[in-house]
């Protein structure tokens, strides 16, 4: 696994660092053939532990499979992901922008940092799943609601990722910019934006993992739409092959946008990094 | 920061915005926000009731049974990533998969697998805290300077001596670490889990009182619970700050 | 034979030829620690002056008060006879541990403090492309710092340093992250731009050897509280090959001269 890229990660309450860790994608540098191994092995051991069975609920892989297609063909997996994506990236961005903003702001100004960040640490460490229901009571069922659930989740990481980034800037290169006689804008803009940029990155993307359980939290809790109704409508008619089908796809799916966004974010922003 | 040359404490400002959530509690603006006054109230009413001691009863219960699995197979996990390469290759990609995928999509899995009752929150709160844990402790293992290990080979350590006089000791940073961010991680499962099953432990309270707005309960409850996960990082990172001499040492 | 020039009293210095930057009454305390107490120094034009002394005598911080990058409660230093408090363009830093930017290629990096006062870029690359081929590292521009070596990296810093054009170099202990081999090589280098670039250098060592081996002028400073002790000026000759001076008796005196002076700080 990767190691240097600092995610700090939720609740550290003291703002006592993690250790060193890069989640999600750390595995990127092992051989293709060994994770296809991997992958092969766990649908076996899914397979064989669905033939015993180990539960009458516990389908097989290829019953899951089989239903996974065939929710795509009758357009119920696409329609229910059409509902769930729209407020998940809606609430990501939103997060994203508030979050790098506010967290830019706190790494740079001292009382920001006094008022806001307290915050943040408390909403990191706590359950804050626990107000999604009480959003969904206000905001109805709709894109608010969910919208909303996202960025409760999503939003503290990002924040207090920035922030840490932005508080623990490479001192030397502070000291190099000023003596090369940097404003205070450029050494924000050419020093501490770039050289924070790794763990705010590393802080997006535990956002968006964060958004994604938001999202599915809303959906199975409260609001009939999306993903999460259609795991609840095929829990309640045992339809248990397209049940574990729907959570599949939506695990698959979050993982992979996990390790795009590390893709783009080495391809884009990280030039240095291509070739290492 | 500092006001008048007296350094305040970060921590401070929360006084600050309880007193904020006072002043638009009283203003009554938002109806869900009763004064903070009326919500301590409530949780010193709250503590006093049964149900409220019952279904803490019943959360702790299932968080520790759910922790203690996964600290008691996450660390050998871990130990194991760390020492063989293959259990590795074909494990890691797995862990690294389960850390970050929305796993609250695999309570109603639980629920339908294991029933309503405590024996889903134990398996949320160890399918939610174990996979940090594993990856945790596999990093300090990894880290873990081989110089070191040669040492207690040549000084004829046996494997055993070797795995429990060395490398659990120098991993340890990184194994509470890992347990750390596993608690909060429990925290968070037990109560997704309590809130998809809604029948049980404070699941079943939170329920109740969002139901029928009873605001300055559920804001009490809130506060317990966020308090309760404070205290719990609070507590490892003090066992943390123990070892951190020589986590910083290592480097 | 010629012999060095000792000097035990700073303050009978003649007045230098010519003075670029002048040092008068800098103290500074850290706390209860005393780092530098009353120095007065004198740094001639186009010399390359050492600051050497045992740690904690407050070499570095003497040289990041005239870099400008840290105040000092007392004293002031004058460029060209005007007071400066903050860093400028006739001073440029080079740094101990490169302060290299990790996501920038060698040119960006070298091309940096032109970049900063808004020069275009053009311009600025063509300045860094020929600072760079200067220290030796042509062909290695689209190099990320991660990829190049302790000692070409510090080139790199070194090729910045000299491409804002500043008249007075810095240089903190530049060497001291470069193994033995690379350091050799860029002291040879460091003799050879001194006598091609026109410049003034302030070098910060903790090494006698190379002090001696590279200096116009020593200045000794003792710890606690750091103030000179003594000002030598070794008069090796450079020109020919630089190999040469490891073997110069004038050279291995000096050196042990100032050992003996400076072995009492050590016990």
């Amino acid at each position: 696994m990767a190691i240097g890229i600092r995610t700090g990660e939720e609740g550290s309450a003291g703002l006592a660092s993690a250790p060193a860790r890069s989640e999600a994608g750390g595995w990127r540098d092992r051989p293709i053939l060994l994770r296809i191994i991997s992958i092969v092995l766990f649908a076996m051991v899914w397979e064989i532990a669905g033939r015993i069975p180990v539960s009458f609920a516990f389908p097989t892989f290829l019953d899951t499979l089989a239903a996974f297609f065939g929710l795509i063909a009758d357009g119920s997996l696409p329609m229910a992901y059409l509902s769930t994506l729209q407020p998940l990236l809606l609430g990501v961005v939103l997060s994203a922008f508030l979050g790098v903003g506010l967290g830019t702001i706190c790494g740079l100004w001292r009382p920001g940092e006094w008022l806001v960040i307290p915050i943040f640490i408390v909403l990191q460490a706590a359950p804050v799943a626990a107000f999604i229901p009480m959003v969904t009571f206000v905001y109805g069922i709709g894109m608010t609601a969910k919208t909303l659930a996202v960025m409760i989740l999503a939003l503290p990481v990002i924040v207090l990722n920035t922030y840490k980034a932005v508080r623990n800037v490479n001192e030397s290169l502070l000291v190099m910019c000023r003596s090369f006689l940097g404003t205070r804008w450029q050494v924000v803009e050419k020093i501490i934006l770039p050289d924070a940029s790794p763990v705010i990155f590393a802080g997006l993307r535990l956002g968006v993992a964060a958004g994604f359980v938001g999202v599915v939290l809303a959906e199975l809790l409260i609001t009939p739409t999306g993903i999460g109704d259609l795991i609840t409508f095929h829990r309640s008619r045992a339809d248990y092959a397209e049940m574990y089908a729907t959570i599949a796809s939506i695990i698959a799916l979050s993982t992979l946008t996990l390790v795009a966004l590390q893709w783009v974010e080495v391809r884009v922003f990280r030039p240095e990094k291509r070739g290492a | 920061m500092t006001l008048f040359g007296y350094r305040v404490p970060m921590m401070a400002s929360l006084l600050v915005w309880c007193l904020a959530w006072e002043i638009v509690g009283r203003l009554d603006l938002v109806f869900l926000l009763p004064p903070f006054s009326d919500v301590l109230r409530a949780v010193v009413g709250l503590v006093q009731t049964p149900s409220w001691q019952g279904a803490t009863l019943t959360t702790l219960r299932a968080f520790v049974t759910g922790m203690t699995l996964a600290i008691v197979i996450g660390v050998p996990l871990g130990v194991l990533m760390g020492r063989v390469r293959v259990a590795d290759d074909l494990l890691g990609m797995w862990v690294n998969i389960f850390s970050s995928a929305p796993l609250s999509a695999l309570v109603p899995v639980l629920m339908i697998l294991f029933g309503f009752g405590e024996r889903t929150i134990v398996a949320a709160v160890f399918l939610f805290a174990i996979w940090i844990i594993v990856l945790d402790t596999r990093a300090g293992v990894r880290h873990i300077s081989p110089s070191l290990i040669e040492m207690a080979r040549s000084y004829g350590a046996t494997r055993r001596a070797l795995y429990a006089k060395i490398i659990l000791w120098a991993a340890l940073p990184e194994i509470l670490a890992g347990i750390r961010l596993g608690l909060i991680r429990g925290v968070k499962g037990v109560v997704i889990g309590q809130l998809l099953v809604s029948i049980i432990g404070y699941g079943a309270l939170f329920e109740t009182f969002s139901r029928n707005f009873r605001m300055a309960e559920f804001w009490a409850l809130t506060i317990i619970l966020f308090a309760f996960a404070l205290l719990i990082a609070e507590l490892i990172e003090r066992a943390e700050a123990k070892v951190e001499y020589y986590a910083g040492a290592r480097q | 034979m010629r012999t060095a020039v000792l000097r035990k009293e700073p303050s009978t210095i003649p007045a230098a030829v010519d003075t670029i930057v002048g040092v008068r009454g800098i103290s500074k305390n850290y706390g209860n620690v005393e780092a530098l107490r009353g120095i007065d120094l004198d740094f001639p034009r186009g010399k390359l002056t050492s600051l050497l002394g045992p740690s904690g005598c407050g070499k570095t911080t003497l040289l990041k008060i005239i870099a400008g990058l840290i105040e000092a409660d007392a004293g002031t230093v004058t460029i060209d006879g005007k007071v400066v408090r903050a860093p400028g363009p006739e001073r440029a830093f080079v740094f101990q541990d490169f302060a290299l930017m990790p996501w920038a290629t060698a040119l960006r990096n070298v091309a940096f403090g032109l970049e900063l006062r808004g020069r275009a870029r053009t311009e600025r690359e063509e300045i860094a492309r020929h600072y760079l081929s200067e220290v030796g590292l042509a062909g290695f521009e689209d190099k990320y710092p991660h990829e190049l070596s302790g000692g070409m990296r510090q080139r790199v810093g070194l090729a910045r340093a000299l491409s804002v054009d500043a008249d007075v170099l810095l240089l903190d202990e530049p060497f001291s992250a470069v193994d033995e081999q690379n350091r050799r090589k860029f002291q040879e280098d460091l003799i050879r731009l001194r006598a091609t670039q026109n410049k003034t250098f302030i070098f910060v060592t903790h090494s006698i050897e190379e002090a001696v081996y590279i200096s116009d002028r020593i200045v000794l400073l003792s710890p606690r509280p750091g103030r000179v002790s003594q000002i030598i000026e070794p008069d090796i000759d450079r020109s020919g090959d630089p190999e040469r001076i490891h073997r110069d008796k004038h050279y291995l005196d000096t050196v042990d001269e100032i050992w003996q002076g400076l072995r009492q700080y050590v016990e």
